[in-house]
């Protein structure tokens, strides 16, 4: 801030030291500013013209099926008639365990890298945890299909049945032919995917309360968990709420690796060990295969209700990280 | 005496249980970091041979190669640098050197570039499809580049307006103060003090890129041989992956599993690299 405005005066005094500066220069450093604000602008641009020219090209879609589109879980590329509701509920149910997941762990992991480890410890520990979100998603994708789902299938999904699966009211949910492919192992492919994104972020803020907060709550002879719960947290609330909004936007995009392991079927089912489908994965797998107008505009219109889903899900994001960074006079 | 030593003990054993939970958390992180990186090195190195670099893509049941996915992918990742990159360092120099007067407007961009950051590549793909492949009429290699140019740009934006906020007002001042115009200060001041930063973030967005898949779907697609030129379908290695992957046959596995190991090598020594260039310097410069 100080930086720009000091420059500022600076050349706002150009003119008054001495009248030699050629209009050449005077031209070329107005030249330089436009194309520099245009490029700027163009950011800007790129994320409006992507909402609009697929609300354009899903326009088929929306005007031929209305509100329909949203609710219906009909998908009849034959008789042409789509409806985004399994993608969209796969989409959700997906993101949610990978919630479910990559919450806690998170938590688990800032805090193990701002108060438990020794400090030699924590740039390593971090910088590994980073290259978890350096991972491709194809890769993801590859290792999930080839070694997690038959991890799964032979291993925990069958445990899932007879242990979960009985229980009363929620055993629906654990109960199925263990597959492998399916809402639970997407969701937890998923999970593993944004802990470095929310984790990072977590580590981040936590950093930033003011040394004293802390050491106040420790000559009072809290413990460290009482610290980090009772202080920290509170302190830093809205920022890790952020952190969260951040890689729940990650997970609902996310593309590749869940069309990997989540069976591409298009059937609404209880069981989150059955195969579902996520917008996404619908857009990666049917997009080339599209052979009708409709069909083609129902996809960029699936893809158009993603767009907007996680922009407002990253805005809050945003916002709520920069509550903390206003309080800091950042 | 009793009760306090009670709450002390209960105190104690929730401070202990979190920590064991938060060391557990993290083990457990890197466990699956350890497995994908084990899994696919290891298939990886055993699918790996000389031809992978010399033949093209086979059809089903034949030998070959990936030699021009491998040359699609890195003409498509050039592209999308030359293409976002130039953009993306004017459009942060922007925001950290020349906004001062419209503060508004560059708190929004810097919120919307943000979002862009994170926002998912499939969206980015589709508009690219939109806009590009939809009016020529076919899919191109352009077209992909163009669509991987759309991620490097946020990258390079964020890091190069970083960094330039990084450079000590002093250096401006007194290059302005030499009646210096304003773009020859940016241009060989403070790029050249920026460098290390603004090389760092183009590399972190050619890692980034490198595996990207979603975008190229419905913009390169896909071709099986050699491509005569950008401007058709265009072969890229993340695109074969996933088109071998799924198939049925064993041979295909295997070099999916070999594009798999150059893939996240690739991406591991772009951004370890990175991150190791950008400390060195900053130990260089405080020295």
């Amino acid at each position: 801030m100080t930086v720009s405005s000091t420059a500022s005066t600076a050349v706002g005094l150009e003119p008054l030291a001495d009248g030699e500066r050629s209009a050449a220069e005077t031209r070329q450093d107005s030249l330089f500013r436009w194309t520099l604000f245009g490029a700027a602008t163009m950011v800007m641009v790129v994320l409006c013209a992507a909402a609009v020219s697929m609300l354009w090209g899903g326009r088929l879609a929306f005007q031929t099926f209305g509100w329909h589109f949203i609710v219906s879980d009909a998908w009849d590329p034959v008789g042409r008639n789509f409806g985004a509701f399994v993608p969209i509920y796969g989409t959700l149910v997906s993101s949610a365990i990978a919630m479910v997941i990559a919450v806690p762990v998170s938590f688990g992991i800032a805090l193990f890298l701002t108060e438990i480890a020794p400090g030699w410890l924590q740039a390593p520990i971090a910088a590994a945890i980073e290259l978890l979100a350096g991972i491709p998603s194809i890769i993801y994708g590859m290792w999930g299909l080839f070694s997690f789902v038959p991890f799964m299938s032979d291993y925990v999904l069958p445990w899932i049945n007879d242990h979960l699966g009985v229980m009363p009211w929620v055993g629906a949910l654990f109960r199925g032919p263990p597959l492998g492919i399916g809402m639970l192992t997407a969701g937890i492919v998923l999970g593993i995917m944004v802990i470095p994104f929310i984790s990072s972020v977590m580590r981040d803020v936590f950093r930033t309360v003011p040394a004293s907060l802390k050491e106040s709550a420790y000559a009072l002879g809290s413990t460290t968990w009482e610290v980090v719960w009772k202080v920290v947290l509170p302190y830093t609330r809205s920022a890790v709420v952020g952190g969260i909004f951040l890689g729940l936007g990650r997970a609902l995009g996310e593309t590749m690796a869940v069309t990997f392991v989540l069976g591409n079927a298009h059937q609404l089912s209880a069981s989150l060990l059955a195969p579902g489908n996520s917008i996404a994965a619908t857009i990666a797998n049917e997009f080339t295969e599209a052979d009708s107008d409709i069909y083609l505009s129902s996809l960029i219109a699936l893809g158009f209700l993603l767009f907007v889903v996680t922009l407002i899900v990253l805005a809050i994001a945003r916002l709520m990280l920069s509550n903390l960074a206003r309080r800091e006079g950042r | 005496m009793q009760a306090p030593r009670r709450l002390i003990l209960r105190r104690r054993a929730s401070n202990l249980v979190s920590k064991v939970l938060g060391t557990a958390a993290t083990l457990f992180g890197l466990s699956w970091l350890a497995w994908i990186l084990i899994v696919t090195l290891i298939n990886g190195a055993r699918a790996l041979s000389f031809r992978i670099f010399t033949d093209i893509t086979p059809p089903p049941g034949a030998d070959g190669g990936l030699a021009n996915a491998l040359v699609g992918s890195a003409l498509m990742s050039l592209l999308g640098v030359l293409i976002g990159a130039p953009i993306g360092i004017a459009a942060g120099t922007y925001l950290a050197e020349f906004a001062e007067r419209r503060p508004v407007w560059r708190e929004s961009i810097r919120f919307i570039n943000d979002i862009l950051l994170s926002a998912p590549s499939i969206v980015l793909g589709l508009f690219v499809y939109t806009i590009y492949v939809r009016q020529v009429g076919h899919f191109s290699g352009f077209a992909g580049g163009l669509a991987l140019a759309l991620i490097v740009l946020p990258v390079v934006v964020r890091t190069t307006d970083e960094t330039l906020r990084l450079v000590p007002n002093m250096m401006r001042e007194a290059a302005l103060s030499l009646g210096i115009p304003r773009w020859k200060v940016t241009v060989q001041v403070l790029y050249r003090a920026a460098l290390p930063g603004i090389l760092t973030g183009v590399l972190l967005g050619l890692a980034r890129i490198t595996g990207e898949t979603a975008p190229l779907l419905f913009t390169a697609l896909n071709n099986q041989f050699w491509s005569r030129n950008l401007d058709g379908p265009t072969a890229s290695v993340p695109v074969v992956i996933f088109q071998f992957a799924m198939s049925p046959y064993d041979a295909w596995h295997s070099l999916a599993w070999a594009g798999a190991f150059v893939v996240t090598m690739v991406v591991l020594v772009l951004s370890v690299g990175a991150r190791a260039f950008l400390l060195k310097n900053r130990m260089d410069s405080n020295a």
